[in-house]
């Protein structure tokens, strides 16, 4: 089966005209996830420079006048791979999955221009201070370390601007709800949903600590800031974001790679739980980012590794109903035996075989992303390039592979053209897969071993060991591997685009049905529950430390630039 | 809501996977002491360095036999004092603040590491029992110049401190 096959005969002409009905969802996906792969084309060129320096090969000299040192170099790769990329690629993806899951076009579209306009603004705004070299500050950005205004400004309007695509998702949910009583909401259109819902909450703490406290004393108008405050504000934040670049991968392994390996939902019901409990549970658990943190109480922080034990949980069920689901596939394929249905799926299907190369490596940031969880066990770790080996696998591959793998059914179907080389993007999952399996091990296994520090220029550092040398060529390895994934990556969707070759029928999303076709209960398709439980949970589990730091706050740290 | 068998045994052994680490985590936190930072106090960052704070002149200083304080500020690029030395056997008692700003502190081969805020005082405990060449380094990116901020802790035999 080549990719070309995946879509689902409809009759020609109703196809075609649901196409044009579309047409401005299909334009708004093709901005959002156009501004993503151009940002990441930046970001990774800068990965493999980073790789370089860590042999100890400074490469910044020849980039000076954009990329002045390693520092800046850093910081822009993180804020285009991890903010960028992903914030444009899910927006515009959930555009997509949103209104066709619901077959209904977005109820204000005009909400959602205004969304990309916003995100695209504070993109151009930001961009400036970081290529200026105005705001080395990593996209942790924290204080006191001062970066320009525009860079604080920018990053708020790309969230607000996300928010405002998110009212507009919430408008077409609710005019859907209302065009249809009693139905239960299709899949890919809650769980995108409760998506967006998780991440207005999540973001509240980092607009917090920008518009009170670091946009007023970037421009001056407060002198002085209080920085663990600002940093609790950040991990409130900072945590279910990582659920936000997660959770679209997991909208498209539950409810479009069932039907592209030819398999069924396993359990809608489960899916649908497992996305409520993403709600519950994915912000109150940020002091897990600051076990190390002065100021905080032990308690607090070790009721926050109990949380994040909970939001575990949704990801091991995850694991399990995704595995099944594909199991259907496999076996309705003609696998037989206990491990024979795995070699029965498509793997010859790019868009497939990236995807499930993710979910693979996920289990792998799965495992050390327990082990940061773990109160203590997270002092042998903290900020050393363990974490960034171990969100590679997650952020760098179960999100970024997984939607490598989106974007070779969805560029075709905004298209209207056949992807170009489908082996060349085969070759593209493969080689991403093996590059982040070198750089993953190699970065975890000098964390553990030997405490390397992250966002460190390892090349130039006064405490270098030799012992490090041989897992940093494995590193580079992996970043070889990656670059080259990535070239191919840019070849394939370039082709695609450059090509005249156009699809005689339009490309359908695929949309897995569930195997089990008694409809979900009733509490799995209702939202106040849900929502009052993440609310009242939240202010548990940060209201009194929250309430602390805020009656004790010291503004007595000025501003710093110190690169 | 229908739960297949083997999902619900999946379930199960999640559940308790995770528990088990919960236990593992109470065990080595509140009968191991092996502890994450709490809260030790607050100071400004502006005079952290006047007469009177304990960062005036940082260093080691000796409390009993074997039993020692080593308050560091940490600044850009440095820590100070960048060389601590303490016999082996000893205890030290840790107590870092930044004056500019955020940094961390790691001592290799220890479980000893922290963040070190301006305005907040992080303090850990640990005893140094294999004589050596600690090396500590700063983990948190402070500026261009991060990657050079780093000091020793010596560890000596003790052979010759008790006369």
């Amino acid at each position: 089966m080549s990719v070309q096959s995946i879509p689902q005969p409809a009759a020609g002409a109703d196809a075609h005209s649901s196409e044009a009905r579309f047409s401005l969802e299909n334009k708004l996906t093709g901005w959002h996830i156009g501004v993503a792969m151009a940002a990441l084309s930046i970001g990774v060129t800068l990965g493999i420079m980073q790789g370089f320096e860590h042999l100890g090969i400074d490469l910044y000299k020849y980039t000076a006048p954009a990329f002045k040192t390693y520092y800046q170099g850093l910081t822009i790769h993180g804020v285009l791979n991890a903010l960028v990329w992903t914030t444009f690629f899910i927006v515009g993806f959930f555009t997509t999955a949103i209104t066709r899951s619901l077959d209904r076009p977005l109820k204000y579209p005009w909400i959602n221009v205004l969304g990309f306009v916003l995100m695209f603004v504070g993109l151009l705004m930001a961009t400036y201070p970081l290529l200026a070299n105005l705001a080395t500050v990593l996209y942790t950005f924290y204080p006191p370390m001062q970066a320009h205004w525009t860079f604080y400004l920018g990053l708020t309007l790309v969230v607000v601007g996300s928010w405002v695509a998110g009212y507009g998702f919430y408008f077409t949910l609710h005019a859907w709800r209302k065009e249809n009583p009693g139905k239960r909401t299709p899949f890919i259109a809650l769980a995108s949903t409760i998506t967006m819902v998780m991440w207005q909450i999540a973001t509240l703490g980092v607009a917090v600590e920008i518009l009170t406290m670091l946009l007023p004393w970037s421009l001056g108008l407060i002198k002085g800031t209080d920085p663990l405050l600002a940093r609790t504000y950040f991990w409130y934040t900072g945590h279910p974001l990582v659920y936000f670049w997660l959770l679209p991968a997991y909208v498209a392994w539950y409810g479009m790679v069932p039907k592209q390996a030819g398999g069924k939902m396993f359990s809608d019901s489960l899916a649908r739980l497992v996305f409520w409990l993403f709600l519950l549970l994915s912000t109150p658990v940020g002091f897990h980012h600051q076990y190390t943190d002065p100021g905080i109480p032990q308690g607090w922080k070790f009721i926050h590794a109990l949380l994040t034990y909970g939001v575990a949980f949704p990801s091991l069920l995850t694991a399990f109903t995704v595995a099944a689901s594909l199991e259907i596939g496999g076996r309705a394929r003609g696998g037989k035996g206990w491990f024979g249905w795995i070699r029965k799926l498509p793997w010859d299907n790019p868009s497939y075989t990236a995807q499930n190369l993710a979910m693979i490596l996920f289990a792998f940031g799965g495992i050390s992303g327990i082990t940061n969880a773990s109160y203590n066990v997270n002092l042998a770790v903290h900020n050393t390039v363990w974490i960034p080996g171990h969100f590679h696998l997650t952020v760098g591959s179960a999100t970024t592979l997984t939607f490598f793998g989106i974007a070779y059914w969805l560029v075709p179907k905004l298209t209207g053209k056949q992807l170009y080389k489908p082996k060349l993007a085969l070759a593209q999952a493969w080689t991403w897969f093996f590059g982040m399996i070198f750089f993953g091990n190699g970065f975890h296994l000098l964390g553990l071993h030997y405490g390397v520090p992250r966002r460190t220029m390892l090349g130039a550092a006064v405490y270098r060991d030799p012992a490090w040398t041989p897992f940093l060529i494995e590193v580079f390895v992996g970043v070889l591997l990656l670059t080259t994934s990535a070239i191919l990556f840019y070849w394939v969707i370039i082709g695609t685009l450059a090509h005249k070759k156009r699809l005689e029928k339009p490309v359908e999303m695929p949309i897995a049905e569930a195997a089990d076709p008694t409809p979900v209960p009733a509490w799995l398709d209702t939202w106040k529950p849900w929502l009052y439980g993440a609310i009242a949970l939240i202010i548990i589990a940060y209201g009194p430390m929250l309430y602390t730091l805020i009656s004790e706050m010291q503004l007595t740290s000025p501003g710093f630039r110190v690169w | 809501m229908h739960i297949d068998r083997y999902e619900q045994i999946w379930i199960r052994i999640s559940v308790a996977v995770l528990v088990i680490f919960m236990i593992g985590i109470v065990v080595a936190g509140w009968s191991l002491s092996i502890q994450v930072p709490g809260v030790y106090g607050r100071v400004d960052p502006n005079t952290v360095t006047e007469p009177g704070s304990p960062w005036a002149e940082p260093g080691l200083r000796e409390l009993a036999p074997g039993k020692y304080e080593a308050y560091i500020l940490a600044q850009i690029w440095t820590f100070v004092p960048g060389e601590i030395r303490v016999p082996a056997g000893s205890e030290v008692t840790f107590y870092v603040t930044s004056k500019d700003v955020q940094h961390g502190f790691r001592i290799q081969d220890t479980n000893l590491s922290f963040m070190v805020l301006p305005g907040q005082i992080s303090k850990m405990t640990h005893r140094f029992e294999e004589p050596g060449e600690y090396v500590f380094v700063c983990h948190e990116y402070c500026g261009v110049g991060h990657h050079t901020m780093a000091g020793k802790l010596i560890v000596e035999e003790a052979v010759a401190s008790n006369q």
